[in-house]
């Protein structure tokens, strides 16, 4: 296919705002998928994947409208997937940004337009559910057009419900989006812009050829991971697998690797021909890691080996969730698991519950941490309990949030985030009503409840989205739990100084309540380094017998002696005090609201 | 398999009551006058069908209920003539059925020892418990009883009881000390859950279950401080009368139980009848033993029930009774608690260690069997 009849295109939208039905439209309307053959081809899908075709869901559809090639490049629908959205908006030349007529630009529309101008994409407004009743066309359409820098006259309305317009729509992206450049002579180059794992074909990578062209069989090379594979074969969805026997520049397709591990083949890479290697990368690939780490514990013991076959299944198609084995005093045994953002870790845990049917615990999320210690070596904490008590300076990631609000809660999350630790960034009047809040907020901050304070101090109006914009130094000190005298490693946490007092205080106060009385006196405290910062006594129990023990019917007597010996197996022994496995997660549970 | 000969202590479970008092989760039957006669032939059937246990000199004999002195007074002295002779014969009475005249036929009839079931002298915790004496039944059954010259008595006595407190039980005491019995034995309240009495008290229960351990300590020193030893987690006495038969059950020795509901402990096995009052009653009738559910009990295990027991009693265990089921590394930790004592061949608890006796027992006992064998 020629360049210049080639057009590859996203959509980019808040949730909810009618990107699946978008996309449904457009199949239906460049009859990709005719209802007849649809069933067919469903059935005959269903057949090759007892014959061990491909079964992973498409990234990219291909369709054919007024003679062009179009494809429709899907993007991961979330925040926390910023750097993975990124690289497929890489591989398009343009977006439509849509926005619901009723609920008007949100954060997401925002990061999404931002980041689409940011890769010089043409970005076409698009204002969907002109349809409902309390929509606002022209309203939403002159809010956008000046987010975009459009007139507002070039925004396409239209309704996805009921196919209102949806021509416009494609008749706007084959004459404004720019056909893709690149040159079909030079040695091949290929865009990983997202890949998934399919249990018979191995690592399947979707790809955006930008030079010259792949064959089939022939020999690849990921130029940043220096992996090599052949390419056991090449197509494109539409919207069911299509093989064939090439990819040409300009075009969107994927290549079947029979690699057995996604993390040796990341988006972002680029892939070459081993016969006439390209010199040069695509621009752009960065090793994304993870930000925030929790504790991940079978709830049943027995079930640990599970936990680890889950995971390693999990990280076959998600290359960027990490997990080493951790073993707490409390917890027993476990993972320490890094995700890109909270809704990650929503993500892998829900995943984790419903599709391998485990029950975990999880612990209070944390950030990564730098360390340098005393000595100038460097470390990178992944846990509180790693932290040494003692450093010559730690660093913890900051993150650029930016809110969008009406203007009444204005206030409302500007007190929120200089309650946690937030620097003003910039405010911005987007409409009369509604305003734009960036922040610079540390992600410690934000990982304890921030979300849900947010939700509920502005009855739920709020959109969030955040980036990562680097670690900076913190003023940070690692707060210690210490039962009977001894540290418990599973209750340590790492604390900005200034609310380490009352977070201590806290927290021993909670434990308190949650550990039962003992056969002596227990002490909590809190202690940062060797001095402590709060302290309460969990006094020792007065009486522990059983009443009544004459007449001759001791088995009773003897089996409820016993009952009692099994309670105290199910606690965690801590040093010689009991501590119930509860005791740990109320206290992990305990959040920046408890002050 | 039977040890001929060897037990010294009988236990005889004598079921009916007048009334069922809401917390009592004994076996007993309710009324029934006209079946007393024909419990009474069982019991004695049951006595020769096992009567080759018993040794030659049986040392303590405990006829307990239900209300051992609700049964027809014929009954009763019918029942106790047949009975061995023995050093220690308790019979356990409700106030309001001691009378005078029972008081002596008691007396004539061996009884050495009678133990008066008082549980309170407050009027408004005897009607929670739905007793049916009065504090004023109380002292006089007592009376009676030291007029029949019984020089061993034992009173019984409830604490935790809904809507009792510290006042109540401070007088409780007082009452008690100021009759002078031989021995008390004082225990809390237990109500079993689901039971109507928990159904209808369950909230006070819940705020008497925190007053539980002032309550204990209130006992102990009151007791104590009146010249009581407190031989055992919940009895006490005075001029050594310790209650021999129960101190056989705590010494992990062997007994023999007749009676519905009875429980005997003979070597490796333990039995108990069933609770069915005509289940029992047919098989004796028709010369057979009564149904009993058996559980055999392995060395371990009388192990651990000599420790559990043991440890009750305010005299060491000796170390070599209990040796195999104790966790060495749990004693040495309770030592630096201040919760046991070990000696050169023997345990003990300390004091406060008694009133935590249940959880130190607890951490005590060893999870498994010790790789050496036990002695039984």
């Amino acid at each position: 296919m020629q360049l210049d009849r080639i057009r590859n295109f996203s959509i980019v939208a808040h949730i909810d705002h009618g990107k699946s039905t978008l996309a449904d439209r457009i199949l239906e309307l460049t009859e990709t998928v005719p209802q007849r053959e649809m069933r067919e081809q469903v059935l005959d899908s269903m057949e090759l994947e007892r014959e061990r075709g491909i079964t992973i869901k498409a990234q990219a559809v291909r369709v054919v409208w007024r003679g062009h090639q179009l494809n429709l490049i899907d993007t991961p629908g979330h925040v926390d997937f910023t750097y993975e959205v990124s690289r497929a908006l890489q591989a398009c030349e343009g977006a439509l940004l849509l926005v619901d007529a009723a609920q008007g630009i949100q954060a997401q529309t925002l990061a999404n337009a931002y980041l689409a101008i940011e890769n010089d994409l043409e970005v076409v407004p698009v204002v969907n559910k002109i349809d409902l009743p309390q929509a606002d066309p022209e309203g939403t359409a002159s809010d956008v057009a000046g987010l975009v820098g459009e007139a507002p006259e070039r925004v396409v309305r239209i309704s996805a419900k009921t196919g209102e317009a949806i021509a416009e729509v494609l008749d706007a992206v084959v004459e404004r989006i720019p056909p893709p450049r690149g040159d079909p002579a030079a040695p091949a180059r290929a865009l990983v812009f997202d890949s998934a794992y399919d249990q018979y074909r191995g690592v399947v990578a979707f790809v955006r050829m930008v030079d010259g062209r792949f064959r089939t069989r022939e020999r690849l090379r990921a130029m940043a991971a220096g992996t090599r594979f052949e390419a056991e074969e090449l197509g494109f969805f539409s919207p069911l697998r299509q093989p064939t026997e090439g990819l040409d520049a300009g075009e969107v397709g994927y290549v079947v690797t029979g690699l057995k591990d996604v993390s040796r083949l990341r988006v972002g890479d680029t892939i070459t021909g081993e016969a006439n290697p390209a010199t040069q990368p695509l621009p752009g690939y960065k090793d994304v890691k993870p930000t925030v780490f929790a504790g991940l514990y079978p709830t049943d013991s027995d079930d640990y080996p599970a936990l680890r076959d889950a995971l390693e299944r999990l990280k076959l198609n998600d290359a960027s969730l990490f997990y080493e084995p951790e073993t707490s005093q409390a917890l027993g045994f476990g993972f320490r698991c890094g995700f890109l953002g909270l809704l990650h870790m929503e993500i892998v845990r829900e995943r984790l519950e419903r599709e391998f049917d485990l029950d975990l615990l999880v612990t209070a999320p944390n950030v990564a941490y730098r360390v340098v210690t005393h000595t100038g070596d460097e470390l990178e904490v992944h846990s509180p309990a790693d932290m040494p008590r003692e450093f010559e300076r730690v660093e913890e990631p900051y993150i650029r949030a930016t809110t969008i609000v009406p203007k009444e809660y204005v206030g409302t999350v500007m007190e929120l985030n200089n309650d946690r630790r937030g620097r003003f960034h910039h405010m911005e009047y987007l409409s009369e009503e509604r305003v734009l809040l960036a922040y610079d907020l540390p992600l410690a901050d934000v990982v304890y409840d921030y979300y849900d304070q947010l939700k509920s101090r502005t009855k739920g109006y709020a959109s969030f989205d955040y980036d990562v914009i680097g670690f900076e130094p913190g003023d940070l000190v690692r707060l210690d739990v210490l039962l009977a005298g001894e540290p418990v490693d599973a209750l340590s946490l790492v604390v900005h100084r200034t609310g380490a007092y009352s977070r201590g205080k806290a927290l021993v106060e909670r434990l308190k309540e949650e550990i039962p009385r003992q056969l002596f006196d227990v002490a909590v405290q809190a202690a940062i380094g060797s001095r402590i910062v709060a302290r309460e006594t969990i006094k020792a129990k007065r009486k522990d017998v059983l009443a009544k023990c004459y007449g001759g019917d001791i088995t009773r007597k003897r089996k409820l002696l016993e009952r009692q010996k099994k309670g105290k197996k199910r606690m965690k022994q801590v040093g010689a005090v009991e501590v119930p496995q509860e005791a740990f997660l109320a206290v992990l549970k305990l959040d920046e609201g408890k002050k | 398999m039977r040890r001929v000969g060897a037990i010294r202590h009988l236990y005889v479970h004598v079921p009916f009551c007048a009334h069922r008092c809401g917390y009592c989760d004994f076996v007993t039957l309710v009324g029934r006058r006209e079946e007393h006669a024909g419990y009474v032939d069982a019991l004695l059937r049951e006595l020769e069908f096992e009567r080759e246990l018993l040794g030659e000199r049986v040392e303590t004999i405990f006829v307990g209920g239900g209300t051992p002195t609700f049964l027809a007074p014929g009954e009763l002295v019918r029942l106790l003539a047949a009975l061995p002779a023995a050093e220690e014969v308790t019979v356990e009475a409700n106030p309001e059925t001691v009378t005078p005249r029972l008081a002596a036929s008691l007396r004539d009839s061996g009884v050495t020892r009678v133990s008066l079931g008082a549980q309170s002298f407050q009027p408004h915790l005897l009607a929670v418990l739905e007793r049916r004496a009065r504090a004023d039944d109380v002292r006089r059954a007592f009376y009676h009883l030291r007029d029949a010259s019984f020089d061993n008595i034992s009173l019984d006595l409830i604490y935790g009881i809904p809507g009792q407190g510290t006042s109540d039980l401070k007088r409780d005491l007082a009452e008690t000390l100021a009759l002078a019995p031989d021995h008390v034995s004082c225990y809390e309240l237990e109500a079993k859950p689901g039971t109507r009495f928990t159904h209808a008290h369950g909230a006070e229960l819940a705020q008497q279950a925190e007053a539980m351990e002032g309550y204990f300590e209130q006992v102990v020193d009151t007791l104590v401080g009146a010249g009581y030893r407190w031989y055992e987690t919940a009895n006490f006495c005075r001029g050594g009368r310790v209650a021999r038969h129960n101190l056989a059950y705590w010494l992990g020795r062997d007994y023999l139980g007749l009676g519905i509901g009875a429980v005997s402990t003979v070597g490796p096995e333990r039995w108990r009848n069933t609770p069915k009052l005509g289940a029992y009653v047919r098989a004796l009738a028709a010369g057979s033993p009564p149904p009993r559910e058996l559980e055999p009990l392995d060395p371990w295990t009388r192990g651990r029930e000599r420790l559990m027991l043991g440890l009750r009693l305010d005299e060491a265990v000796p170390l070599a009774e209990v040796a195999g089921v104790l966790d060495e590394p749990a004693l040495a930790r309770l030592e630096r608690l201040g919760l046991a004592e070990r000696g050169t061949d023997s345990i003990a608890l300390t004091r406060r260690g008694r009133f935590l006796g249940g959880g130190v027992t607890a951490e005590l006992m060893a999870e498994t069997p010790a790789k050496t064998t036990i002695a039984s």
